[in-house]
């Protein structure tokens, strides 16, 4: 067995990991990428970016089939042909570019990237198996990036028509029928992409409502548009079994079949750690995920974690501010987790962005509807809103939500203006620029203070 | 129209200046005669300064703590007869002028008193963080539309922290706990400015565990040193810079002292009740005896030492002014008696400020004592020209082996301090011993020798 020392070796390279790598080289650390597939990690390779490629697929044809009929936009087309194999070249093609940039990064940080399992033998020792046998290499540093699994359904095991995420966003047919075990953002993200692709798709949701853990207000927009793409949603629902093209389900008393070529699990996700030694380090903690403080510290000395593994919101911007904060933890910087918001996008149709507070009884709320906004208008799409959630004494504000197409890209201001500690005036004081989406964040302000302008 | 001039009077013992300590008057004030004017003080004794006419007072030279020459201008003022009307109209605005002169003796510092601030911009800084703190504690809302920011804001119990990134960032580079920094911008929120502001007033900060009670306070006062203060300090720094002392602490054990004076305190009748310190006067008035070197004067200058056949002993006594030290004159003349009532009496008519010049001045050697307050050991600073002074620490029932079990005994400790240029450590160290025998054994002092 070869030996070798690295002050840094991180475990994993999705978005927390590489992140943290590319950082700690560049702080001047000897620093040791181990990843077992594909640099980017989840996000990169079946998570994030290829279901955003699939969703941009989706959109433009669903975009492109309503233009097949009367329709106000003056724009009339024959018949548009599709070929789902296409748009997965095209999506690889994608991933692909993405993962020689993120080892291109890497390498030019001065971070070495190795392609192979990693198993953790003790705090400071881990082996590294690639094609040319079993390193054992000595750090000072460990960081822990080994991300999660789709959670599977207990009765329903992943394999043949039964998916996980990273199966459906693999397709290379649309299928006839799909059903979708659990109503968060994942499964609505991608059963919304095919249902516009033209599958029947039948939502399962074991709580009261789509995505439970958002307001009513919030997600009602979403409800409503997968109403009109004909999306069956099935809440209290609990799916119990999977037998011949059928999904058996039970709730309120009651049990449902139905049938789908394929069905997706989307019940959450659960932090990596049983088949690479980490669960042997013994670490603190709490409920699955491993306990970290503001430093992303472990319970054991010189042991860090970052990402899915330490629990939710399991969002990969979450692990790359983790990753920054370790290296610079570890070059000897004083920086720590101190982040006000994290903000989270989900691209349902309409889109969703949630940063901070939530309306609650001690908080007072500002909402301004998109059909009041220019730009929303001139898209032809008006449903969803904005909405400031502030301190009612200080106006503070605490939290920004929106629904609606293309609010997506306005989560950067939101999380800005929470990050910045904004207040009302704040937000009501700053020139947006007209006409775009952005401005519903100066007239959430506006209302605020009680001169809503537009409205 | 009758201008009269007062002058500073010949206030004899030969002295040609005094310190102006206090006007008793202000400009527009109506005196009578024989009103006192003014205190001044010299080397001596404080003297005040009668009016010698009825009249208005025009002008007063100088302030208190300038040193007037005897024959000076003290006053000038119109004669009464000059009509009440012209000078009662002025009354108010003369008051104005009034306080700000008597302002001097106790200053805040404020922007009309800049010199006494060496920061460089003393208003900027003074009235603006004195208007923050009254701006918060009257109007916690208030916008504050005097100052060029908004009050800083109390941060309740729990509150978040609000401050940008960037601003995290310095504060965890500097070491900065931001819990402990006000934030002035809105909602509370800690800018830039606040960061800069906790540098400059440092740990001035409150504690974050009472956030809702205590604040940051701001400014600073200035007190001129006049007077007595600045006598006593010119006397203890002239004696700690050329004196070299030497101080040597002794445990005394004074059960059969305090027996004796308990004693003597039951059957004293219509005498003054006895502290210790007549019988440390006692004892020293005894222990000279031996010791004629400690009972003198050491003039440098001349390079001399007088030894001192009488006794005259200083006491130390605090006034409401400061620390003066009357003198027992002859106390080897004098019972414990005696010297109780004269240390009483001394010491009230120095309370007063009613002792007379010979009553302050003269000792050849003395006492310090803090009574009560009178610590385990204490280091005396010796009354030039004088050469030993005897400080009494506080008597307490301390344990005391006596070969065979502890006992509880009456132990009181005394920290003697010597001019080492003319005593020895040696002969410090016999004297101890002696005052130690003799109040160990108050009998030894009353024997004739």
């Amino acid at each position: 067995m070869n030996h070798e020392n690295c002050e840094v070796l991180i475990i994993g390279a999705g978005p927390g990991g590489y992140v943290c790598g590319i950082h700690a080289a560049k702080l001047g650390l000897n620093t040791l990428v181990v990843e077992r597939r594909h640099p980017g990690g989840t996000c990169l390779n079946v998570g994030c970016v290829p279901s955003k490629a699939l969703i941009h697929v989706a959109d433009e044809y669903y975009k492109a089939s309503q233009y097949t009929q009367e329709n106000a936009s003056g724009i009339r087309i024959g018949s548009i042909e599709f070929d789902l194999k296409h748009s997965q070249v095209w999506k690889q093609g994608i991933v692909n570019k993405l993962n020689s940039g993120v080892s291109g990064l890497l390498h030019r940080a001065g971070a070495q990237l190795l392609i192979g399992d990693a198993q953790v033998v003790d705090g400071k020792t881990v082996d590294v198996q690639t094609d040319e046998g079993v390193t054992r290499y000595r750090c000072e540093h460990l960081v822990l990036a080994t991300g999660s699994y789709a959670t599977p359904l207990p009765g329903i095991p992943f394999g043949g028509d039964v998916l996980s995420s990273t199966e459906a966003l693999a397709l290379q047919q649309v299928p006839n029928s799909l059903a979708v075990v659990g109503g968060g953002y994942i499964g609505l993200e991608i059963g919304t992409a095919l249902a516009k692709l033209g599958s029947q798709v039948t939502v399962l949701e074991a709580a009261d409502r789509l995505l439970p853990q958002y307001d009513a207000a919030l997600t009602k927009p979403v409800a409503d548009q997968l109403k009109h793409l004909g999306v069956d949603v099935h809440v209290n629902t609990r799916a119990t079994a999977f037998t011949q093209s059928v999904l058996h389900g039970e709730g309120n008393g009651k049990e449902v079949d139905i049938s789908a070529d394929k069905v997706l699990i989307t019940i959450g996700r659960t932090p990596n750690g049983s088949n690479n030694g980490i669960n042997s380090l013994g670490l603190d903690r709490h409920q699955g995920a491993i306990k970290i403080d503001k430093t992303c510290s472990t319970s054991m000395r010189g042991v860090y974690a970052i990402g899915d593994i330490t629990a939710e919101p399991m969002l990969a911007h979450r692990a790359m501010a983790q990753g920054m904060v370790v290296a610079e933890h570890i070059a000897g910087k004083t920086t720590v987790w101190d982040k006000r918001v994290i903000p989270a996008v989900c691209f349902t149709d309409p889109e969703i962005v949630v940063a901070g507070e939530l309306p609650s009884q001690q908080f007072e709320s500002a909402t301004f509807p998109l059909a009041g906004n220019a730009r929303a208008l001139t898209m032809d799409r008006t449903d969803g809103f904005v909405r400031a959630v502030y301190e009612p004494n200080t106006q503070l504000l605490l939290g920004i939500q929106a629904v609606g197409s293309g609010v997506a890209e306005l989560a950067g201001e939101f999380a800005l203006a929470i990050e910045m500690c904004a207040t009302l005036e704040d937000l009501a004081n700053t020139i947006h620029a007209h006409p775009t989406l952005g401005e519903t964040v100066q007239e959430i302000g506006h209302i605020g203070l009680g001169f809503g302008v537009h409205i | 129209m009758n201008r009269l001039t007062i002058k500073l009077p010949d206030i004899g013992e030969g002295v040609a200046e005094a310190e102006l300590v206090e006007w008793h008057v202000s400009v527009g004030q109506i005196v009578s005669e024989d009103d006192l004017l003014a205190s001044v003080m010299t080397d001596k004794a404080t003297v005040e300064i009668p009016s010698l006419y009825d009249g208005t007072i025009v002008k007063l030279h100088g302030e208190v703590g300038d040193v007037l020459a005897v024959g000076s201008d003290l006053i000038h003022m119109d004669s009464h007869a000059q009509g009440l009307e012209a000078t009662t109209s002025n009354d108010s605005l003369n008051e104005t002028q009034q306080r700000s002169d008597r302002g001097t003796d106790v200053t805040k510092t404020n922007a009309t008193k800049p010199s006494f601030i060496e920061t460089p911009k003393p208003e900027d800084i003074d009235s603006q963080s004195s208007s923050q703190v009254s701006n918060r504690i009257s109007q916690p809302e208030s916008t504050a539309s005097n100052t060029a920011q908004r009050p800083a804001v109390m941060r309740a119990e729990g509150a978040p922290v609000l401050a940008s990134p960037a601003v995290r960032a310095r504060a965890r580079r500097s070491g900065i706990a931001l819990e402990q920094v006000l934030g002035s911008g809105p909602a509370g929120r800690i800018t830039e400015v606040d960061i800069d502001a906790y540098f400059e007033h440092g740990v001035n900060s409150h504690s974050s565990t009472h956030a809702s009670v205590r604040s940051q306070r701001f400014g600073e006062e200035t007190i001129k040193v006049v007077g007595l203060r600045r006598k006593i300090a010119e006397r203890m720094a002239e004696a700690n810079a050329k004196v070299p002392h030497i101080t040597v602490v002794e445990e005394i054990d004074v059960t059969e002292l305090e027996t004796l004076r308990a004693t003597m305190n039951d059957t004293r009748g219509d005498q003054p009740k006895l502290t210790l310190l007549p019988f440390i006067s006692a004892a020293l008035c005894r222990a000279v005896q031996d010791h004629p070197e400690m009972n003198a004067h050491f003039d440098d200058a001349k390079e001399t030492i007088t030894r001192y056949s009488p006794v005259h002993i200083g006491v130390a006594t605090m006034t409401p002014a400061g620390l003066v030290v009357p003198v027992i004159q002859h106390a080897e003349s004098l019972g414990l008696f005696d010297t109780a009532a004269s240390i009483a009496r001394l010491a009230e008519a120095c309370r007063n400020g009613k002792a007379q010049a010979n009553e302050l001045s003269g000792s050849t050697i003395t006492i310090s004592s803090l009574g009560p307050l009178g610590a385990i050991a204490t280091t005396p600073i010796i009354n030039l020209p004088e050469v030993a002074i005897v400080g009494i620490n506080k008597v307490a029932t301390r344990p005391h082996w006596d070969g065979s079990q502890f006992q509880p005994r009456q132990m009181m400790n005394i920290s003697a301090s010597f001019d080492h240029r003319v005593i020895d450590g040696w002969d410090a160290a016999v004297f101890v011993q002696t005052l130690k025998k003799l109040l160990e054994n108050p009998a030894l002092i009353f024997l004739e020798s």
